[in-house]
Parts: structure tokens; sequence; C-alpha cells
């Protein structure tokens, strides 16, 4: 079988699945059955990612996003309790109108780009493989003296996530029972036990005085 | 391979992230009393910067990294009053915070790191920097609406801001992924603004370019806030912490500029008869949804949101000019816009108080009777947004006007006249509330005995009367940046 057209074949293979799961998150009613196609999503991309020889970036997909990320997402979906039904309110209602809007808009698209532009391109060469390299490589060198500048600020960006996470989320909330571990090492035994010492006979109590009744 | 050069030139930039990083630490690190302090720290490190950007100012444009940081007068203007409002907006905010007992270290770094993405925004020379810098900015400014979460409008605000942000993204994204695939088809695809500069003439798909570029302007709209994607600002600057919505409403615009300016000019500005007509169409629309549904608005902070709205309509005139004159009435503007907005919000921060935030336009009723001078500051903020000479948003207005002109757009300049005019009805109105209204029983109005806040406030609001009589300096600088 001629190797390009197997190519051919697999993109649009991995295309229309890539569509059709990017579709069934926003369509299926259980959200962990969404959250699951999410995975399917990203993996499929991954296989177009590594079709165009990106394997590096087909790899870090897989292990971050759909090894990381999406199993937090899916644990956190599984403890949330959210109202099914009521997510789903409006979306057939609006179903129509939305359908339209993105055929139209489809329509435009094609129309103002054509079809005619979806041709074969023959890109550059790929730079990798100009440099003889492997693409994890090229990548790393590239990331670390041409691109480094939007790399450090990428960086910058994950750190501001961090301290928003953190700003949002670590907050002292009056009335919450909670166990403060660095109070419960400290503790004194002091502080918690008190030794009295009582005479063995009680001592006659006087007896309490009622109290006044507020005159009216 | 970077070198010591490239550093040197973005070394405003580098100081700020290690400064917002020290500030980090000293934050976790402090003793619980000293930690007031750092007000006063985070404000030197913005003045710093200042002196820092003004001081390395190059003599004529430089890059660094490959071109993918500009620094050029327009980026200098933008970042001295970008860090310049900024640092206001901390005096102001310092009384509003400890009432609602949001004074933390995350407040001051948050805004910083706005500020670095802001620096990053007006001096980007690639597609690449002018994302990663929005999304530095916009970021923080999400994480800074949603500070106060002990209340429901704020995060309300947060999720709507997110949200439509993160749509606003992905649609530049998808603009700029279509402008360098255009750029690859004919020759070598790239993402430097300067070789976009002259992609038209060589590719093979022009429509392809002409697609992304719509997407773009989508996303600069956005940004800027103007309708018809200007849905996010009233939820926005009604909910979020007012202090974040002054810098919103500030700092956030002249970035917006920033990287209108970047974009459209430095990268498609081979292109410019293609979008001076959808800036001008958006420029109509912000004027009208602006100054009309203003009117109707009982918010304070609200009617200013719509204001901004119509501001941003008057700033994209300027742009859609699409020559230099242009560009330096836009920033010139946008400068303008950013004082006085500062201004208008600094009185509602001034006047508010634990439980009590300031924002309805009944709430300043009689103010003129409690507190005279915080009335006239109001005086003179809303005139000057309302374009009232002598002031300096008068002037401001002029400016975009004329070169609206000059770029024979006179149908575009009788508009913004005519909205001028509408305009003036709501901040007439807020005055009228001020001035001639009695004050409702048990209204207090009294403002912040903050000597810092009192003293920076009327500095702002003074100088949009200095500024006005006296505009020749700032405006020649202006267009010394863009070589007029």
């Amino acid at each position: 079988m001629n190797p390009q057209l197997f190519q051919l074949i697999c993109f649009y293979g991995f295309g229309f699945i890539t569509v059709v799961a990017a579709l069934s998150v926003i369509t299926l009613k259980n959200t962990v059955h969404a959250v699951l196609s999410l995975v399917l999503t990203f993996f499929s991309m991954a296989c177009l990612w590594m079709l165009a020889d990106a394997e590096f970036l087909a790899l870090a997909l897989i292990v971050v996003y759909v090894g990381a990320v999406m199993v937090l997402f899916l644990f956190v979906v599984m403890m949330l309790d959210i109202d099914q039904e009521k997510i789903r309110e409006g979306f057939v209602k609006f179903l129509p109108i939305g359908l339209i809007v993105a055929v139209a808009m489809l329509v435009e698209m094609l129309g103002l780009i054509g079809v005619k532009a979806m041709h074969a391109q023959v890109m550059g060469p790929d730079p990798a493989a100009a440099a003889g390299v492997s693409n994890t490589a090229w990548l790393g060198q590239a990331l670390y003296t041409k691109y480094l500048l939007p790399f450090e600020v990428a960086a910058l960006i994950l750190t501001v996530g961090v301290v928003a996470a953190v700003a949002l989320t670590l907050r002292q909330r009056v009335g919450v029972r909670h166990e403060s571990a660095n109070e419960q090492v400290r503790v004194n035994p002091r502080d918690r036990i008190r030794i009295v010492k009582m005479d063995a006979v009680r001592p006659a109590q006087p007896t309490p005085v009622p109290p006044q009744e507020p005159s009216s | 391979m970077p070198n010591l050069n490239d550093i040197l030139i973005m070394l405003p930039e580098l100081y700020l992230v290690v400064a917002a990083c020290l500030l980090l630490l000293l934050d976790a690190f402090m003793a619980l009393k000293e930690r007031p302090w750092l007000h006063w720290i985070s404000i030197a490190v913005l003045l710093v910067a200042i002196y820092l950007v003004i001081v390395g100012q190059p003599a004529q444009s430089v890059t660094a990294f490959g071109g993918m940081f500009v620094r050029d007068g327009v980026s200098e203007i933008l970042k001295v009053f970008a860090l310049l409002t900024t640092a206001i907006v901390f005096v102001y905010a310092r009384p509003y915070l400890i009432d609602r007992k949001l004074v933390t270290g995350e407040f001051y770094t948050l805004m910083i790191f706005a500020v670095i993405g802001i620096m990053l925004l007006v001096s980007a020379g690639s597609l690449i920097t002018v994302y990663l810098g929005l999304e530095l900015l916009s970021l923080s400014s999400y994480a800074l609406v949603a500070l106060n979460r002990d209340a429901k409008l704020p995060s309300e605000a947060a999720i709507k801001y997110f949200v439509l942000g993160a749509l606003a993204s992905g649609m530049l994204l998808y603009g700029m992924s279509m402008v360098y695939g255009a750029s690859g088809m004919g020759g070598t695809p790239t993402l430097d603004l300067a070789q976009l500069h002259h992609v038209s003439s060589y590719t093979t798909a022009p429509k392809l370019l002409l697609f992304g570029l719509i997407f773009m302007i989508v996303g600069i709209g956005f940004k800027l806030g103007a309708a018809p994607f200007h849905m996010w600002i009233p939820d926005v600057y009604q909910g979020a912490p007012t202090p974040v919505t002054t810098f919103i409403a500030s700092g956030s615009k002249l970035a917006a500029f920033g990287m209108a300016y970047r974009l459209l000019d430095a990268g498609m500005g081979d292109l410019s008869h293609q979008w001076q007509l959808m800036l001008a169409v958006l420029a109509v629309l912000s004027l009208a949804i602006g100054n009309l549904v203003a009117i109707v608005q009982t918010n304070l902070k609200r009617l200013l949101a719509y204001s901004t709205i119509s501001h941003m309509g008057y700033l994209l005139l300027g742009l859609s000019a699409a020559s230099p004159e242009g560009y330096a009435a836009a920033m010139f503007y946008a400068i303008c816009y950013a004082l006085m907005s500062v201004a208008a919000f600094g009185v509602i921060l001034a006047l508010a108080r634990s439980g009590f935030e300031c924002e309805e336009i009944s709430d300043l009723k009689g103010l003129n009777q409690k507190s005279p001078w915080m009335a006239f500051l109001m005086l003179l903020a809303m005139f000057s947004l309302a374009g009232v000479p002598p002031l300096f948003g008068f002037w401001a207005k002029v400016l975009v006007l004329e070169s609206a002109i000059h770029a024979n757009m006179l149908w575009l300049a009788i508009v913004g006249v005519v909205f001028a005019i509408i305009g003036l009805y709501y901040y007439l109105h807020v005055i009228k509330v001020v001035y001639f209204d009695k004050p409702a029983e048990g209204s207090v109005l009294a403002a912040k005995p903050d000597i810092s806040l009192r003293v920076v406030l009327s500095l702002n609001a003074l100088a949009l009367l200095a500024l006005g009589l006296y505009w020749g300096p700032l405006l020649s600088w202006c267009r010394s940046a863009f070589g007029l």
C-alpha cells in the first residue's frame, strides 16, 4: 500500500474521531462520559500530531493531559454533585438556533477561504530533519534559544496560576471546625490538665441569692 | 542566542518579575504587624520601574530576543502610564482593602504580574509575545476580580470575565493561526510582526490572511471592550472590587491600545484599507451602545462601564484613521482616559466604607454639602469624561475627531460629535445629583482620612484640569513616538 495514501487515511480517520469525540464532550448527558470523550479527543489529537512528526508534543499531550490532568478532572467531576437535568436545561431549546449559527458560520468560512485553499500545500522542510536531530532535541534547543522569552513568560503565567489558586482557595472562614496540627503539636500538658488541690471536706457553700426581679 | 544586550533592553520587565517574586516571599515570611509595609514597598517597586523605563529609553526602536520584544517610543509611553496608574490604584485601594480585609500580598503581587503582562503586550514584536502578554494580564485580572470570595457578585463577575475572556483568546489564537498559515503559503511561515507586515504582498492565500485578521480584530475588540464585544464590561465593572475595576478601566485599556497598535499597524499595516472600515463600524457601535445605554443606568460603576465602552469608540476612531497622526491621537486618548477613569473611581473609593460601596448614583446625593472638595473632584472627573472644555478629555476628543476628518471619514467624526453631546447628559446627571440633590437621611459621605489617598486623588483630578490647559508637551511626546 502506498505509504502516503495510508497516512492520508490515518489523518482523516483520526480527524473524524477527534471531531466526533469533541462533539460528544458537549452533547453527552453524563458528565463522566463527557470527560472520558475529552480524553478520547486528546488521544486522537495526539495521534494526529504523531502523523505530523511532532512526537514529543504528542507524548507530552498524553502523559500530561490524559495521564494527569484528565484523571484529576475525572475525580473532581465524580465528587461534585451535579444536577444533570439542570445543566441540560435550555440545551434542546437553544439547539436549533445554535445549529443554524454553526452551519451558517461553516458555510461562510468555507465560502470565504474557499474550498480551493484546501488542496495540499507543500510546507517547508521539517527543521528538525534538516538539522539532523530528533524532534525532541530540536524542540528543546529551540525552546531554550530562539523561544527563550516566550518560554519564560509561560513559566510566569504558571506562577500567576499558582498564586491565584492559593489566593482564591486559602482563606480562613469563621465557624468552620478544623484541626490545626501545628497547635496540636505545640500543646503544653499544663494547658490541658489543671491539677487542683481540693479540701477533702466540701466547705459550706453560701446559699445563692436569687436574682432580683427587675421592677417594672 | 540571547545575550546581555537583550537582557538590558528588557531590564524594567525583568526587574519587575524579580520584585514580584520577592514580594511574594516577603508576604509569606513577614511578621503580621509588618505586613502593612508591603503596600509602600509595592508602590516603591512600581516607581522604580517607571524610573528604569525612562532612564533606559533608547534613542530609536530596538529589539531583543530575535525581534520578539520591541522597545520604542510607543511602548515607553504606554509603560510609563500603565505603571503610574497602577501605582495610583495602589494608593486608592488601601483603605478599601483594609475595610474589606482584602489587604494581602496576593493583591499586590497579582497586580504587578498584570502590569508585567501589560508591558510585554505593548512591546510585543511577535504574535507569540502578544498572546503570552495578553494571557499574563488576563489571568491575573480574572483572579483579582474574584479576590473577594465572601461576596457573591465578584465570583459571578469573575466567571463571566473568565469564560468570555477564554473565548476571546481562542478567537485571537484562531486568527493568529490563520495568519501564520497564510504567511507560510508562498514563503516561510513566520510569527514575527515585522515580517508579517509584508505577507499580503506575496501570500498565495490572501483570503486566509483576511480571515485571520477578522478573528484577531474580534480578540482586540473584546480586550478593548468595544461593542459588540462589550458584554462583559458592565458586569465585571460592577462585580469586581472597586480597586480592581479601576485597574481594568485604566492600565488594561492602555494595554489594549498597545495590543491593537502592534497587531494592526506593525503586523497587518499593509491591510489597513481592509481593517479601517471594520474598526469604524466597531467605533460607531461602541459610541451608540455605550452612550445610549449609560443613560438608563442607576449604578455608578455600571454607568462608568458603559462610559468606557463609548470612550473605546473614540479610541477606535483614532485607530481607524490608520495614520501616525491617528495613532498618536488614539494613544493620547488612551492615556487621557486612563487618568480620567482612575480619578472617577478614586472618588468612589474615597467615599466607600465597610458595608457601603458608594456605587449607586443616588448614594452621591448631596455630596457637595457633606464633602465639598470630593464633590469638586468628582465634578472635574465627570466634566473631563464628558469632554467639557477646558478639561483634558476635551482635547483628547478633539484630536481623535480631527484625525478621523484627516483620514477622510467625516461621517465618523460627525457621529462622534453627536454621541459626545448625548453622552453629556448622563455625566451631567451625576453632577446634578452631587450638587443639587439633598443628602439622604443618615448619609455620611465623608472622605477617607487617609492622607496619601486625599493628596494623590486631588493631584490626579487637578492634573485633568492642568493637562487640559497645558496639553502640548504630552501630545508632542505622543506624536514623537510615531515619528511626527
